[in-house]
Formats: C-alpha cells, sequence, structure tokens
C-alpha cells in the first residue's frame, strides 16, 4: 500500500509531473528536465525529502530523448523513497544541477558526468571524478567499445 | 683399574676449520630466506593475504613475513588485486623505487591476467607494466598455493646468478 504523502505529493505536483506510479514501494515520477530543480526543491521543502541517495542514468540507444537521469531522495520523516525521472537528449544531455539543494550532489554529479557525460547546469567541478585527466568517452554508455582501452602508462614489450 | 675416561682434547684432524661453497649459491641461499615483502594491496585478495600472513600459515618460515612499507626497504613486490589504469603510474613508480635485487609477485587472477575483468577501468595482468617472476594463480588464491608460490621464487633466487661486486663477481 502505497503510504498517504505518495498522494499527497501526486495531487500537489500534478502540474509538474507527467506521470506518476509507485514500484516496489518507491514513488516513481517522470518529468521534464526544465521542471526537475524545482520540484525537487518543493520535495524538500514541503515533504521533507532531505537526503539525497544517488543521481544516474540510462542510456536508451535509438531511443530519442537518448538518456535518462534518475534521482532517488529518502525523507527521513516519512521513511519513504521518491524516484525521479527525466529524459534528455544526445544532443544536448543537460540537466540543472541540485548542488544549492544538496552539497552531497557535487560528487554524485561529478561520477555521473564521468559515466555518461550528462552535463549538470551549475555544478562548477566536473572534473573526472572515478576516471582520469584525458580519458576520451564516457565508459556506461552503450557504444563505449567494451574491450577499449586507455593506458596511462605505455605498455612493455 | 683405571677408569675409563672419555678424550676432552679431539684429535686435530676433525676440527672444523672450513667448508667450500660457491659465491652464488651462498649468496643466494642468504638471500631467499631474506624475502621483505612490500604489499601493494589494491583488491579483495588482500583478505587472502592477511591469511598467508597469519600464524596458521606463518610465512615467517620462509623469510618472508615482514612487510616493508617503503618500497626502498624491500626485496619483493606482491601486488595484490586488480590494477585499475588510473592505478598503473602508482605501481610504476613503486617499482622503480625498489632497491635490486627486487622480484615481482602477482597475486591472483586480475593482477597475473586481469581475471574476469576485460573492460575500461583494468590492466589486463601486471606484467603490460612491469616485468613479473612468478604468477599464483587463484580468485582468490588459497594460502598454500602462495606458499608454493613462494617457494618456487626461493628455488628461483637460490639457482640464479647473485652479481655484488661488479657485473662479473
Amino acid at each position: 500500500m502505497a503510504p498517504d504523502v505518495f498522494e499527497l505529493i501526486r495531487e500537489r505536483l500534478a502540474a509538474d509531473v507527467r506521470e506518476a506510479s509507485v514500484s516496489h514501494g518507491i514513488l516513481v515520477l517522470v518529468l521534464a528536465p526544465e521542471t526537475l530543480p524545482g520540484t525537487v526543491e518543493r520535495l524538500k521543502s514541503e515533504f521533507q525529502f532531505d537526503l539525497f541517495l544517488d543521481v544516474t542514468a540510462v542510456d536508451w540507444p535509438g531511443q530519442t530523448p537518448r538518456f535518462e537521469v534518475v534521482y532517488h531522495f529518502y525523507s527521513t520523516a516519512h521513511r519513504v523513497r521518491v524516484r525521479l525521472k527525466t529524459r534528455v537528449p544526445e544532443a544536448d544531455p543537460a540537466v540543472g544541477s541540485l548542488v544549492p539543494l544538496y552539497g552531497s550532489a557535487r560528487f554524485m554529479e561529478r561520477e555521473c558526468h564521468d559515466m555518461y557525460g550528462i552535463v549538470f547546469r551549475g555544478n562548477d567541478d566536473l572534473r573526472p571524478i572515478l576516471l582520469y585527466e584525458g580519458f576520451v568517452g564516457h565508459p556506461l554508455r552503450k557504444d563505449y567499445p567494451k574491450r577499449a582501452e586507455q593506458p596511462l602508462v605505455p605498455y612493455r614489450d | 683399574m683405571a677408569a675409563r675416561t672419555i678424550p676432552i682434547h679431539p684429535a686435530p684432524s676433525s676440527a672444523f676449520e672450513y667448508l667450500t661453497t660457491k659465491k652464488d649459491e651462498l649468496v643466494g641461499w642468504a638471500r631467499k630466506f631474506s624475502i621483505f615483502p612490500y604489499p601493494f594491496v589494491t583488491a579483495c585478495c588482500a583478505m587472502e593475504f592477511m591469511s598467508v600472513s597469519s600464524t596458521p600459515y606463518d610465512t615467517d618460515r620462509f623469510g618472508a613475513a615482514l612487510p616493508r612499507f617503503s618500497p626502498r626497504q624491500s626485496d619483493l613486490l606482491m601486488v595484490v588485486g586488480t590494477l585499475t589504469h588510473k592505478q598503473a603510474p602508482v605501481l610504476r613508480k613503486v617499482y622503480e623505487q625498489m632497491c635490486e635485487p627486487k622480484w615481482v609477485m602477482a597475486f591472483g587472477a586480475c593482477a597475473t591476467s586481469g581475471g574476469f575483468y576485460q573492460n575500461y577501468a583494468a590492466v589486463a595482468g601486471i606484467d603490460k607494466i612491469i616485468p613479473v617472476d612468478i604468477y599464483v594463480p587463484g580468485c582468490p588464491p588459497r594460502p598454500e598455493t602462495v606458499i608454493d608460490g613462494i617457494m618456487k621464487l626461493q628455488d628461483l633466487i637460490a639457482r640464479s646468478r647473485h652479481p655484488i661486486l661488479t657485473a662479473d663477481f
């Protein structure tokens, strides 16, 4: 059973939400990229979603828009999770940064930028965090060659 | 009748005065029992590395018990776990800082060949970066396998040439 807070969220955010459903006890909201930061701000201030769990992306090759950026939040007051999804196109894979709302978003957005090349507008530090300087491409995109290597030290032989 | 007594002065011919050996055999014998390892530990194989250092297996029997945490004081570089491309410059530098003579052990499947990692992040075997003397297979290797590897390395050291003064001697 969905907690009452889910009904309240769906009611109050109905204007911005394209689709809403409950999956495995998590409220899933699908949004347009431009409404995402505002929606997160309301979730944080009105519904006490005070913990930013993760941001990642899904590459759907052949679909338009190609990338789906996925956010997870947790409310320590209501003890529920919410998942936000938004689609961004390959030509401009950009979405607003959540750094002004959650300090922890700085590193998680860097990782997502490393792996999928999603640009978080407003995050002023998108240097590689798990990859290294000089790495070309985004390894978790489906079109990155599986066996490609970019060694930093020349191989022997 | 006088009591029989043990002679207290042994005959001069039985005195232990000298023995002969070869320089390489003597130095090799000394070196093979004083392997000071440097653990370059990156991943889950570290659990088996701790196990092989512990009392039931006791690598001290082979003179290889005391890890030196400076590459300048160590003889054996044990690369324990997966090596990523990002770490490869560090491994290369650690290897170059070690003094001769030095040996390298690839500990476990990942250090040997990359293991099941065939992707953008992992180096497919540390021998692409530095020369390796002994490979220990397993994911992770059992302590017995590691001890077998250490003993094989000891044989290798005992059989090697050990120039100590010049390239010829």
